[in-house]
C-alpha cells in the first residue's frame, strides 16, 4: 500500500478524537541552531480548520489502526471490517516534518490500536517521537496517546519527549466501559492517570526534574454511546480535573461509525447535547458555579433549549435583577450573556463612570438577553423578570438550533 | 495647521517622534494631519526634517504604547491620528484612559488592536510554504495576502520557527525574506514568483479530507475561524465543497446500514492471571474492589497497608491522602515524609513494621484541579474496619499504634481525645482471647498544620519521642 493511501486510512481512523490542543507547553526556538526545525511559544495554533467546524493543529493519525480490543463505539475495534493499515515510525517522522516545514501544522498527535501487546505498542508509540526529537532536532509540539496497560518505564520515556499524553477515560462511568470495551479498564486508566498526575506535577515543582509532558494530560468522553446522564457526565469530568489536574477534558459526540454494532444508537451525533456540557463544564470552571446548582430534570438532564446559565437564572429570578453598578463580580458571572472578558470591562469602565444601557451595547453584550436581569442608571427591567413568557422571549428559535442538532 | 508624512505604513519611530513632539508642543488633534510618503519612494532617504520637541517631561502609561505598536499596524488611514489622540489626552491627565473600557476612542483603538492580533494569527496559521529545489540549496517560498500591515512585525514568528530553513514569504505590499541568519524586508511581490504546487500537498489535501467527520458538519464554524477570504491561498480549500455536499449523503448510509451483529468473541487480553500470594497480597486484591462505602468512587484506588509481614509494630493512619490516592501506597505525601523522618530518627526501621490506614480510600472535596482532604465519617470508619481487622489478624503484631483520632476510634471503637491518651501502653485484645499492646500517638499530619515554628519544633520533639517509646515497648 503506498503512503497516500496510507494516510487517509489512519487520518480517517484518528478523527473520533476530539483533542488537536498545541497549546500550554514549554517555550522552543530554533533560532541559533544548527539543525532540527520547530517552536512552541505556549499559545496554539490552529492551520486550518475542517467542514465540522474542528481546528487542524496538529498532524492527527494512528500508527495503525489493527487493534486487539473490541470496543464497540470505535470504529478501529476487532470485530469491524474496516481497511486496515500501518505506517512504519519513518513514514510517521517524514510525514511530519514534511508538514511542518509548509507551516501545514504545529507537531504531531500520534496514537494508535493495540497489536500484539500494550508494551510492543506504546513502544512503537515512543520510538516515532524519540525518533523526531533526537535524530531531528523536532522543536515543535508532540501529544501522544498513552495506553494504560504499558509498563511505568515506557511511561516515564513517553514524558521525556510529548509536550502533552492523554488516555481517554472514554466512557463516563466504569460500569458503561465495562459493558463497551470489555478489555478496557476503568481502574487501570485511573491509575495510569494518577501516576502522570504524580510525575508531571514533580518535573514542574523541581527544575532538575527530567522533562516530563510539560503541556500536562488530558482526556476524552463520548457522550451518548451509553445512557448515562448529564449529571454522571459533569461529575465525572469534575472528578477527573480535580483529581489528575487535567487540562482539559473533552466531550465527544458519539457519532455513527461504518458498521456500527447493534449495542449502538443508530442516530446522528448528539451535537448540541455535547455543546451544553461544555457551557454547563465552563460555568464550573470559570464562573464559580457549583455542580448542583446547575438546573437538571428528574432524570438528571439539562434542557436542551437554552444555555445552562440561562436556566439556572431564570429558576433564580429572585437573585435579579443585578444592579451593574454595584453588583460583585462573582454576581455579574451569573447573568445570562455575560461573559468572563465583559464582566472584566464592565468593572474597568464603572471605576471611572456610573454605568448606562448603552455602555454595555458598547461591551457588545447580548442586550435582549442581559437586559431582562440587569439594572443599570437609566434602565429598570419592569415586570420583564416575572413575565411567564421570560423563557420563550429569551430561547433562540429552533431553526437555529438545528445548526447543532 | 500641522503635517506629518511618515516614511511608510508601519513607520513606528517615525511616528513616535512626532506624536512626541506635537504632544509637547501641544498641537490639538484636529490641527494635525498624517500621511504616508508615496509607495514609489519607499526605500528613499527620508528628505522632510523631524518635528523638533521642546524641552519637558512626557509620559504615557506604558500600556497605551503597547498598544499603539499594534495599532499602527492596521489597514486604517485614521488609525495615525486616532493613536496621536488617545496619546495626547494621556498627556493631558487622562491616565487611565484604557480603563475607560466604553470611551468610544479607546473602543476604535482596541478593535483596530484586535483586528491586528487576530490577523496576525492567521498568518502564522494559514501561510503555506512549497519547497522549490535549486542547485544551491531548498528554498520554501509563500504567497500571503494579510489584511493589515502585519508581515514586518510577524516575519520573526517564522524566523524562530523555521531559523534553518531559507524562506521567503512574498506578499502583496512587503517581502520578508530568511537567509538562515538574518531577515530582510523587499518590496511587495505577485503570486506568480511562488510555484503552483508542491511534492506534499496530495499528501496534505488527503488529511484535510480524511480528518473531517461528516456526522459533525458545521459550516458556520469552519467559516468564522477560517474565513473565505484566506481559503484562495490554501491548498485544502479546494475539497470543502466536495466534503459539505456529501457528507449529509455519508451520515444517511452509516445511520442506515444494517447494523453489525457482531457475535461478541470472548476477550483476547486475558485478565492479569491471579496470583496467589501471600494472605496479604490477597486480601490487597480483594480490597481493590470494595464497594462498602461509597468512598471508592471518587478515589483512584484502594491504599492497602504495606510493609513487613513479620512486623512487631503495626503503625495505623487516618486515610491515604492526595499523593497516596495517586500513588497507590500509604504514607507517600507530606506527611509520609514528615513519619519517614521521625521514624530515622527515632531508630524505628519502616522495613521492619507495617504501615497502613483505618480508612483505605481518600475522602476529599474537589476544589478546582487540587482535592480538599476530608475526615472519614463514623460510617466509614465502621464499613473499613473489616479490612483493618483483617490486616491486624494476619500480621499479629506485638504493638499496635494508633496515629490520632480516627485511628484510635478504629481499633478502640469509641471515640478518643489524643492528648490525654497518648503515650500509655494499654492492653488490647487481639480478638483470640489473647491481649496485645496498643500505643496512641498525634497523626504525623497533624505536625504538618501546627501553625507556629516554636510550637511546631515542640511537637516534632514529642512525636519522635513516642516513637522511641515504641521501640522499646516492641522490643
Amino acid at each position: 500500500m503506498d503512503l497516500l493511501a496510507k494516510l487517509k486510512i489512519l487520518a480517517d481512523a484518528a478523527k473520533y478524537d476530539a483533542s488537536c490542543a498545541s497549546s500550554g507547553t514549554v517555550t522552543r526556538s530554533s533560532l541559533g541552531e544548527k539543525t532540527g526545525v520547530g517552536s512552541t511559544e505556549g499559545m496554539g495554533i490552529c492551520h486550518a480548520y475542517a467542514p465540522d467546524g474542528r481546528c487542524i493543529s496538529l498532524l492527527k493519525i494512528l500508527l495503525t489502526n489493527s487493534c486487539i480490543y473490541d470496543c464497540l463505539y470505535c470504529i478501529n475495534r476487532r470485530s469491524s471490517n474496516v481497511q486496515r493499515a500501518r505506517f512504519t515510525v519513518e513514514e510517521v517522522v517524514t510525514l511530519t516534518l514534511g508538514f511542518y516545514r509548509r507551516n501545514c501544522i504545529e507537531g504531531l498527535f500520534l496514537s494508535s490500536g493495540i497489536i500484539r501487546s500494550p508494551d510492543y505498542t506504546m513502544e512503537q508509540v515512543v520510538r516515532v517521537a524519540k525518533t523526531l526529537r533526537e535524530e531531528h532536532g523536532f522543536r515543535g509540539y508532540i501529544h501522544l496517546k498513552t495506553i494504560p496497560d504499558a509498563s511505568p518505564e515506557l511511561l516515564l520515556e513517553a514524558g521525556r519527549y510529548a509536550d502533552r499524553l492523554s488516555i481517554n477515560v472514554e466512557m463516563p462511568t466504569e460500569d458503561g466501559l465495562a459493558r463497551l470495551a470489555p478489555e478496557k479498564d476503568m481502574p487501570s486508566i485511573r491509575r495510569s492517570m494518577g501516576r502522570m498526575r504524580l510525575r508531571i506535577d514533580e518535573a514542574k515543582a523541581e527544575k532538575k526534574a527530567v522533562r516530563f509532558a510539560p503541556a500536562g494530560q488530558s482526556t476524552q468522553m463520548i457522550v451518548g454511546a451509553d445512557d448515562s446522564s448529564d449529571r454522571k457526565i459533569l461529575a465525572q469530568s469534575t472528578n477527573l480535573y480535580s483529581n489528575y489536574g487535567l487540562r482539559r477534558v473533552y466531550f465527544s459526540a458519539f457519532s455513527p461509525i461504518p458498521n456500527a454494532s447493534a449495542i449502538l444508537p443508530p442516530k446522528r451525533a448528539p451535537l448540541l447535547r455535547e455543546h451544553r456540557l461544555y457551557q454547563a463544564d465552563w460555568l464550573m470552571r470559570f464562573y464559580e458555579f457549583k455542580a448542583d446548582e446547575l438546573a437538571l430534570d428528574a432524570a438528571g438532564n439539562m434542557d436542551l433549549s437554552m444555555d445552562p446559565k440561562l436556566a439556572w437564572a431564570l429558576q433564580h429570578r429572585e437573585q435579579f435583577p443585578m444592579d451593574v453598578n454595584t453588583a460583585t463580580r462573582e454576581q455579574l458571572l451569573r447573568v445570562p450573556g455575560m461573559g468572563v472578558k465583559s464582566v472584566d470591562k464592565l468593572l474597568q469602565a464603572r471605576r471611572h463612570r456610573r454605568l448606562r444601557m448603552d455602555d454595555l451595547a458598547r461591551l457588545r453584550m447580548p442586550m435582549d438577553k442581559v437586559a431582562p436581569f440587569v439594572v443599570a442608571l437609566d434602565y429598570q427591567p419592569g415586570g420583564l423578570l416575572d413575565s411567564a413568557r421570560l423563557a420563550q422571549r429569551l430561547v433562540p428559535k429552533p431553526a437555529q438550533l438545528e445548526m447543532f442538532a | 495647521m500641522k503635517s506629518v508624512v511618515l516614511a511608510h505604513e508601519v513607520d513606528w519611530a517615525g511616528w513616535r517622534a512626532a506624536a512626541r513632539a506635537l504632544a509637547l508642543s501641544d498641537a490639538a488633534p484636529d490641527d494635525v494631519v498624517w500621511s504616508v510618503r508615496n509607495v514609489s519612494d519607499l526605500f528613499a532617504e527620508p528628505e522632510d526634517e523631524a518635528i523638533a520637541a521642546p524641552p519637558g517631561g512626557f509620559t504615557v502609561p506604558r500600556a497605551l504604547v503597547t498598544l499603539a505598536e499594534t495599532v499602527i499596524q492596521a489597514r486604517d488611514p485614521e488609525r495615525f491620528a486616532l493613536l496621536y489622540r488617545l496619546i495626547w489626552r494621556a498627556h493631558r491627565g487622562e491616565k487611565h484612559i484604557l480603563e475607560m473600557t466604553t470611551d468610544p476612542e479607546v473602543q476604535r483603538a482596541q478593535r483596530l488592536a484586535q483586528a491586528v492580533r487576530r490577523d496576525t494569527h492567521k498568518m502564522r496559521a494559514f501561510v503555506r510554504f512549497r519547497e522549490v529545489t535549486e542547485p544551491e540549496g531548498t528554498r520554501y517560498v509563500s504567497w500571503f495576502e494579510p489584511e493589515h500591515y502585519i508581515v514586518e512585525a510577524n516575519a520573526p514568528f517564522f524566523a524562530r520557527r523555521f531559523a534553518t530553513m531559507i524562506w521567503s514569504i512574498l506578499t502583496p505590499y512587503r517581502s520578508a525574506h530568511w537567509d538562515g541568519e538574518a531577515l530582510r524586508f523587499d518590496v511587495g511581490a505577485s503570486p506568480s514568483e511562488v510555484p503552483d504546487d508542491d511534492r506534499l500537498e496530495a499528501y496534505w489535501r488527503a488529511y484535510y479530507s480524511s480528518i473531517f467527520n461528516p456526522a459533525r458538519l458545521k459550516v458556520g464554524a469552519m467559516r468564522a475561524e477560517m474565513p473565505q477570504k484566506y481559503w484562495r491561498n490554501l491548498p485544502e480549500a479546494a475539497a470543502i465543497p466536495e466534503l459539505i455536499r456529501t457528507a449529509s449523503g455519508r451520515v444517511d448510509s452509516m445511520v442506515e446500514q444494517p447494523v453489525f451483529s457482531d457475535p461478541r468473541p470472548s476477550r483476547i487480553v486475558a485478565p492479569p492471571a491471579a496470583e496467589h500470594g501471600s494472605p496479604l497480597h490477597e486480601a490487597a486484591r480483594e480490597a481493590a474492589d470494595c464497594r462498602r462505602c461509597p468512598l471508592w468512587e471518587p478515589a483512584t484506588q484502594v491504599v492497602f497497608g504495606e510493609g513487613s509481614p513479620n512486623a512487631r509494630v503495626m503503625m495505623i493512619g487516618e486515610q491515604p491522602g492526595d499523593q497516596e490516592d495517586l500513588a497507590g501506597r500509604p504514607f507517600v505525601g507530606p506527611a509520609g515524609q514528615l513519619l519517614d523522618r521521625a521514624m530515622q530518627e527515632a531508630g524505628l526501621d519502616r522495613q521492619t513494621v507495617y504501615v497502613t490506614n483505618a480508612v483505605k480510600h481518600f475522602k476529599f472535596v474537589p476544589r478546582g484541579k487540587r482535592r480538599i482532604h476530608e475526615k472519614p465519617g463514623t460510617g466509614e470508619i465502621n464499613a473499613c474496619r473489616f479490612w483493618l481487622d483483617l490486616e491486624r489478624a494476619t500480621i499479629k503484631p506485638a504493638l499496635t499504634v494508633m496515629m490520632g483520632a480516627t485511628a484510635a476510634r478504629a481499633v478502640l471503637g469509641r471515640a478518643v481525645a489524643i492528648t490525654r491518651e497518648r503515650g500509655q501502653p494499654m492492653p488490647l485484645p487481639d480478638g483470640k482471647g489473647g491481649n496485645t499492646t496498643g500505643f496512641i500517638t498525634v497523626h504525623p499530619s497533624y505536625l504538618l498544620r501546627v501553625p507556629d515554628e516554636d510550637a511546631k519544633a515542640r511537637e516534632y520533639a514529642a512525636f519522635v519521642a513516642d516513637l522511641r517509646r515504641i521501640v522499646e515497648l516492641a522490643a
